[in-house]
């Protein structure tokens, strides 16, 4: 095995919530050294928490399923799913940005650095002194991805936005959603533009790298999240900018397959995808039903009325699929070339023969947290195959590495930085 | 634009085997930001996508498919039957020109045709192949079939999605698009370990692990539920953190979503709503309990469906709540945000005219993100392909389209 691509490569991460994890994950699990820089003042929302200590309500509540055995502990913010799943490979040092010595503590890091990656409001790291223009001059070759939920310019430059508002503007939660239902039935909000931002973010950062090493050139990458997300959306826009049409919602359908949907099978909540794409597929699955006589329906004999009469077809399907396992059922499609598959609850997935097989969830002691099985890599590699060096960091785990090896900073002013509050591995008492 | 910069993966050259959406949409973000894509399709055909819609006009033809053409801007075409002796032959040829073979065919494809990893890094030692298929490359499901809603509902979080009646899938394609996007990442990594430390290899990307690890809240519902046997985030009508509301919402001309689950947001709903009184009031003194939810709506609801979205997202975004109105694809083509930032670009194609295309993902100072072309004809570049980089004449191509193998 050789040394993994991005070894050798430091990147500084001030981000918060979800998107700015995801991509600094992807770039640790390339072998970057990942310092996450983290301010015991200042708690951002859905990051190490949705409280610095959470209230016995909040506990009682669905987050409380976030904890492990539902217990906060002593430091609740070591023991966040939401933050520990996201942070394997990357360090944790603690700073005060608020303070003058604190910015210089950051530009002294980002001076030994290569990436800066930030997904605050826009504005936000000009105001802190922490702008581009400033860490170019610390740090000439610098790359700064800047990753916002609208970008930097523009009228929404400055909306606030977690990934469902992105969503609503962009046009996935129009499109997302039962058939011939409006957009309030549709149930809790998804947050894949935090996925494809993350993910995109990462992208750019490795563009600009590639460049750097070859350039030695470094840059400023203002990446908007929406913008991120709107390609994925591709052939629904491309439908209204040629057609003028306005799609809506499909539901669990696709225009190109009949039947398709997500049926209910015996078991509590348990479900299976069909997706039939070709008539080829229709007669088999006919025959493993047993071509019972609606089978030769002619509402059902082709594509076109198979889709015309969908619901009826889902009605007869899912009188079927009640009596069957997922498993049993996607074992028994997938025998005769059917696309099918179960709906995995999180449960399935942690003890599903395949992803066992793959090796794809590894096993992670933490410190505060416990042992437990965490979603793996996404992807392999056959020379260069990503590894755990350490799991998610406590706060302020990594100070020492940081500060005495990185920084070099002596045992006295060590003493000084914990005294005006850089230094520690908790919140202050008063953040809530 | 910034013509006069280089763009950053100008001197990286693709050989693009993919078809449909995960394998072009990974492809394509290399090609928009430089990367010399060839891509290779099947003669006659070309790649499925071409044969699905939204067709221009609802004209269904292999150039006019809006799913292709957007997902090819930017790449050479080139047709090759791969299921001829000459063929391969030519196929391995363009491997030694290639610093990155994508590929998104069924696992057993691509050894059936001689062209497994281990076979095609003899030929170019240096070669990054990226494999990106439903399942992987190994693993008991290896060769199963699958479409989005399968790879939603085995990889991503299709369990807490939707209403507790039902579980619902993602709009379109977007689990694909995610896959694409995560292969991209990979395969820069792998390109950075091949250009500056001289090692080629394979990458397994499985569509379904690119989701079982999402920041969508799938992995975050995994580690809760090895933590606690339970899950912050599943099927319900509403999302229950606390007593403000989390979703979507009428309004006089449609529909608003809020979101924000944290205390910290709850002086900004006070303000939002101009009702300064609600901080005093002993109910909404614990968000979290959710008992007073009702009488919370019962405020906010009536105040609501007197605003249009636009004024609704005026007033959550003044006073710093998390929210905005639900728009449509119309909506989203003509937003004065997205179209201020110059994000939508219109690309001439010889076949299917000038349309408006989503355009670049990110911003770069340098290296600039850049329409060179639009999508390929079916063997278009046959020509450029064959004769100019590899050396055939035409006389030459004659004879190989006669015998079927371009």
């Amino acid at each position: 095995m050789s040394r993994l691509p991005l070894e050798g490569i430091r990147v500084v991460d001030i981000t918060v919530a979800w998107s700015g994890p995801f991509a600094t994950m992807l770039l640790a699990d390339l072998g970057a050294e990942v310092i996450r820089v983290e301010n015991r003042r200042h708690f951002p929302p859905a990051t190490r928490g949705t409280m610095a200590r959470p209230t016995k309500s909040v506990m009682a509540g669905s987050v409380g399923a976030s904890y492990p055995n539902r217990e906060a502990g002593e430091r609740p913010w070591n023991r966040f799913s939401w933050f520990n799943s996201m942070g394997r490979n990357k360090l944790s040092m603690t700073v005060d940005l608020a303070q003058p010595k604190g910015l210089e503590i950051v530009k002294d890091l980002i001076k030994i650095s290569d990436i800066f990656v930030e997904n605050n409001p826009p504005g936000t790291m000009d105001k802190l002194g922490l702008g581009y223009h400033v860490l170019k001059k610390v740090k000439p070759d610098l790359i700064m991805i800047c990753m916002s939920a609208f970008g930097n310019s523009g009228p929404y430059r400055d909306y606030k936005g977690f990934a469902p508002v992105m969503e609503a503007l962009l046009g996935h939660t129009w499109l997302r959603g039962y058939q011939n239902s409006d957009p309030t039935q549709t149930g809790v909000p998804v947050y894949h533009a935090d996925a494809c931002g993350g993910a995109t973010a990462a992208f750019a950062a490795l563009v600009a790298l590639y460049h750097r090493k070859q350039t030695g050139e470094g840059q400023f990458i203002e990446l908007s999240q929406a913008e991120s997300m709107i390609p994925h959306l591709g052939e629904a826009i491309m439908d209204y900018t040629m057609n003028q049409r306005e799609q809506g919602p499909l539901g669990n359908r696709s225009p190109f397959k009949a039947p398709q949907g997500c049926y209910k099978c015996k078991g509590d909540d348990k479900w299976v995808n069909i997706s039939i794409g070709s008539d080829e597929e229709w007669e088999k699955f006919c025959q493993i039903l047993g071509n019972p006589g609606w089978t030769k329906d002619e509402r059902f004999s082709d594509m076109l009325v198979r889709y015309k009469n969908h619901d009826e077809l889902d009605q007869i399907i899912e009188e079927w699929t009640k009596g069957h396992e997922p498993y049993e059922i996607m074992h028994l499609l997938q025998k005769e070339g059917i696309p099918c598959g179960p709906v995995l609850s999180e449960g399935d997935a942690l003890s599903d023969p395949h992803l066992k097989e793959r090796a794809f969830f590894l096993q992670l002691s933490h410190s505060e947290a416990g042992t437990h099985p965490h979603p793996g890599f996404l992807w392999k590699m056959s020379q260069t195959p990503p590894v755990v060096k350490s799991p998610t960091p406590c706060l302020g785990e990594h100070n020492d590495y940081v500060y005495r090896e990185l920084l070099g900073k002596g045992e006295e002013e060590i003493t000084q930085l914990k005294k005006e509050g850089h230094i520690g591995t908790d919140y202050l008492p008063q953040i809530i | 634009m910034k013509k006069h910069f280089q763009q950053a993966l100008s001197n990286v050259r693709v050989l693009d085997l993919t078809h449909y959406i995960a394998g072009p949409y990974c492809t394509k973000l290399l090609a928009n930001y430089g990367a010399e894509v060839i891509k290779v399709e099947k003669p006659g055909e070309g790649d499925g996508a071409r044969r699905l819609g939204p067709f221009l006009k609802d004209e269904p033809h292999l150039e006019k498919s809006g799913l292709f053409l957007y997902l090819n801007t930017n790449k050479k075409g080139i047709t090759l039957n791969l299921k001829t002796k000459l063929g391969i032959k030519i196929f391995k040829d363009l491997v030694k020109w290639a610093d990155v073979l994508v590929e998104n065919f069924e696992p057993r494809v691509m050894p059936s045709l001689g062209l497994d990893y281990e076979t095609l890094k003899q030929i170019n030692s240096k070669l990054v192949m990226t494999s990106i298929s439903n399942f992987g490359q190994t693993g008991p499901y290896r060769d199963y079939k699958a479409s989005e809603i399968i790879l939603y509902g085995m990889g991503g979080a299709m369990i807490s999605t939707g209403l507790p009646e039902r579980p619902l899938k993602l709009a379109g394609s977007v689990v694909q698009y995610q896959a694409g996007t995560v292969a991209a990442v990979a395969t820069m990594g792998a390109l950075i370990a091949s250009k500056f430390q001289g090692i080629g290899q394979h990458v397994d990307i499985s569509i379904i692990e690119t989701q079982e690890c999402s920041a969508d809240r799938r992995t975050t519902n995994l580690l809760s539920f090895a933590y606690s046997g339970g899950t912050t985030f599943f099927r319900a009508h509403r999302m229950g953190l606390l007593i403000m509301p989390h979703g979507r919402y009428p309004c006089k001309d449609g529909f608003v979503e809020y979101a924000g689950g944290e205390p910290v947001f709850w002086p900004r709903w006070v303000k939002m709503l101009e009702m300064p009184e609600l901080l005093e009031n002993p109910r909404f003194k614990d968000l979290a309990d959710l008992s007073h939810r009702g009488e919370f709506e019962a405020i906010f609801l009536p105040w609501l469906v007197e605003l249009t979205k636009r004024e609704a997202t005026e007033k959550a975004q003044k006073a710093g709540v998390p929210g905005a109105a639900i728009q449509t694809p119309k909506e989203v083509v003509n937003d004065p945000h997205f179209n201020e930032r110059g994000f939508f670009v219109e690309i001439e194609h010889p076949e299917a005219g000038k349309i408006k295309y989503p355009g670049c993902p990110f911003k770069t100072e340098r290296t600039s993100w850049e329409v060179r072309r639009p999508a390929p004809l079916l063997g278009q570049h046959n020509e450029k392909v064959y004769c100019d980089l590899l050396g055939y004449t035409k006389e030459d191509l004659i004879k190989l389209k006669a015998m079927g193998v371009i």
